[in-house]
């Protein structure tokens, strides 16, 4: 179950004087679902469009299914890749674009993209020009489960979706998944909603991969400790702190780190009070902790000012 | 149901360990498939399934082939004891803790948790229960 089904090597890409991705390195196994989490331009898309041999890396090189991409139709049809603002052809009908992915997936259920049109209430003999934004990401949500390729990126694919058609989303994506296992790579900027279905974490920050890691293991990896500013700091002196927070005596402080028991109940009798950090809280802590706000986590914190600069 | 507080395959073992605990999944009877949990619960199957491997590992429950899982006998004796000792650890050391700040006496504590049993329908032998209550 854990054969790395993507490899991607010392990945560079550049935009003019933007570094889009700046050395990055990861592997993927099959048969999980990966978050790929990361600000609005930390590389998310470039990296997936790399990955699916939509774009050139400026160097390094990119594995998928032990081969590289481009051109590859053995390789490219066993990859699906719905992009955040899917272009079809201008006289296309949702069922137009159905019957065409499903001349190109081999797995294409045609039966799951009629019940996910249903659920979704998507007018399928519409022209998709003529469709809302959510009937749009629709679209795309349905051929990127009924394709049911053996690798799925989903590209922020909710944009117009409501909260009640997100939650369809995301309940036939496991249930879909339990029974049809694939590798699935969600991009999401709404991370609390996914967290819970994420096996494995990737944050990308300006082109870099600052976390990579299974999601439980990051679930408690953080602890936010409040109370008395004094003894707060007392007891976490020496610690990763990723954030600070006061309100007059009051401390609220995140640490990078995880508790034992014994430290919890020195906590507890010093009055502190603990509380779990979500991923999206550290997702958020760790991405500004990098850009140099508060905290001095290490890794990220190397970026010359004018890329910096690019970036703004 | 599910939080941030601990890694969701041991909430989710938790969760089973309750429902066997407090008698709604008796000894004997087949437990919900990973893939329902995973569904049920909004998590990712493999997570539900290392939750499941948990219980399994520590014989609270057993895979009968091609068929699913089901209690073993003699899990809730076997969790009431572990979680008795667990007990003085999770509730009885925080209550001494939170009684000494206020200056309140063992005596008083002594009422305090007598008067409390009085609120609750008779718990039989699982004290924890009585205790969360």
């Amino acid at each position: 179950m854990n054969d790395t089904i993507v490899e991607a090597r010392n990945l560079i890409k550049h935009y003019k004087d933007l570094n889009a991705l700046d050395n990055v390195n990861l592997s993927l196994s099959a048969n999980r679902i990966y978050g790929l989490l990361g600000r609005n331009g930390a590389g998310k898309t470039t990296l997936m469009s790399v990955l699916t041999a939509q774009a050139f890396a400026t160097s390094g090189e990119a594995l998928v299914f032990g081969a590289n991409a481009y051109e590859n139709d053995a390789v490219l049809s066993r990859i699906c890749f719905i992009r955040e603002s899917q272009k079809y052809p201008d006289d296309f009908q949702p069922r137009h674009a159905f019957r065409s992915a499903a001349l190109f997936y081999k797995n294409w259920d045609q039966g799951l993209a009629d019940r996910l049109a249903a659920d979704f209430q998507l007018p399928v003999k519409r022209r998709i020009k003529k469709l809302s934004r959510g009937q749009l990401s629709a679209v795309g949500v349905i051929i990127g489960l009924a394709s049911r390729a053996e690798l799925t990126f989903f590209d922020e694919p909710y944009l117009g979706l409501d909260a009640v058609a997100r939650q369809l989303f995301y309940d036939r994506l496991v249930e879909d998944y339990a029974e049809h296992p694939r590798t699935i790579i969600l991009s999401s900027h709404l991370i609390d909603e996914v967290a819970n279905l994420l096996e494995h974490v990737v944050v990308i920050d300006r082109g870099r991969i600052i976390m990579d890691a299974d999601a439980e293991e990051i679930r408690g990896s953080a602890v936010t400790v409040s109370g008395s500013a004094e003894k707060v700091d007392a007891f976490l002196a020496g610690r990763k702190i990723l954030h600070r927070e006061t309100l007059g005596s009051l401390a609220s402080v995140t640490v990078d780190e995880s508790l034992g028991s014994r430290e919890r109940a020195e906590a507890q009798e010093l009055g502190l009070e603990l509380s779990p950090v979500s991923l999206q809280q550290l997702v958020v802590r760790k991405t500004m902790a990098g850009a140099g706000g508060a905290g001095h986590t290490a890794g990220t914190g190397d970026f010359s000012d004018d890329t910096l600069e690019a970036r703004r | 149901m599910i939080d941030d507080s601990k890694p969701i395959f041991m909430q989710i073992a938790e969760l089973i360990e309750n429902g066997i605990v407090d008698g709604s999944m008796a000894e004997e009877s087949q437990v919900p498939s990973t893939n329902e949990f995973a569904a049920f619960h909004r998590i990712n199957p493999a997570t539900a399934a290392k939750g499941v491997n948990v219980l399994v590992d520590s014989g609270i429950l057993y895979k009968r082939r091609g068929i699913g899982m089901f209690v073993a006998t003699g899990a809730r004796s076997q969790l009431v004891a572990r979680r008795t000792e667990e007990f003085f650890e999770q509730y009885v050391k925080p209550l001494a803790l939170e009684a000494r700040k206020l200056g309140i006496s063992a005596e008083q504590l002594n009422t305090m948790i007598e008067r409390s049993s009085g609120l609750v329908p008779e718990p039989g032998t699982d004290k924890e229960r009585s205790a969360a209550l």
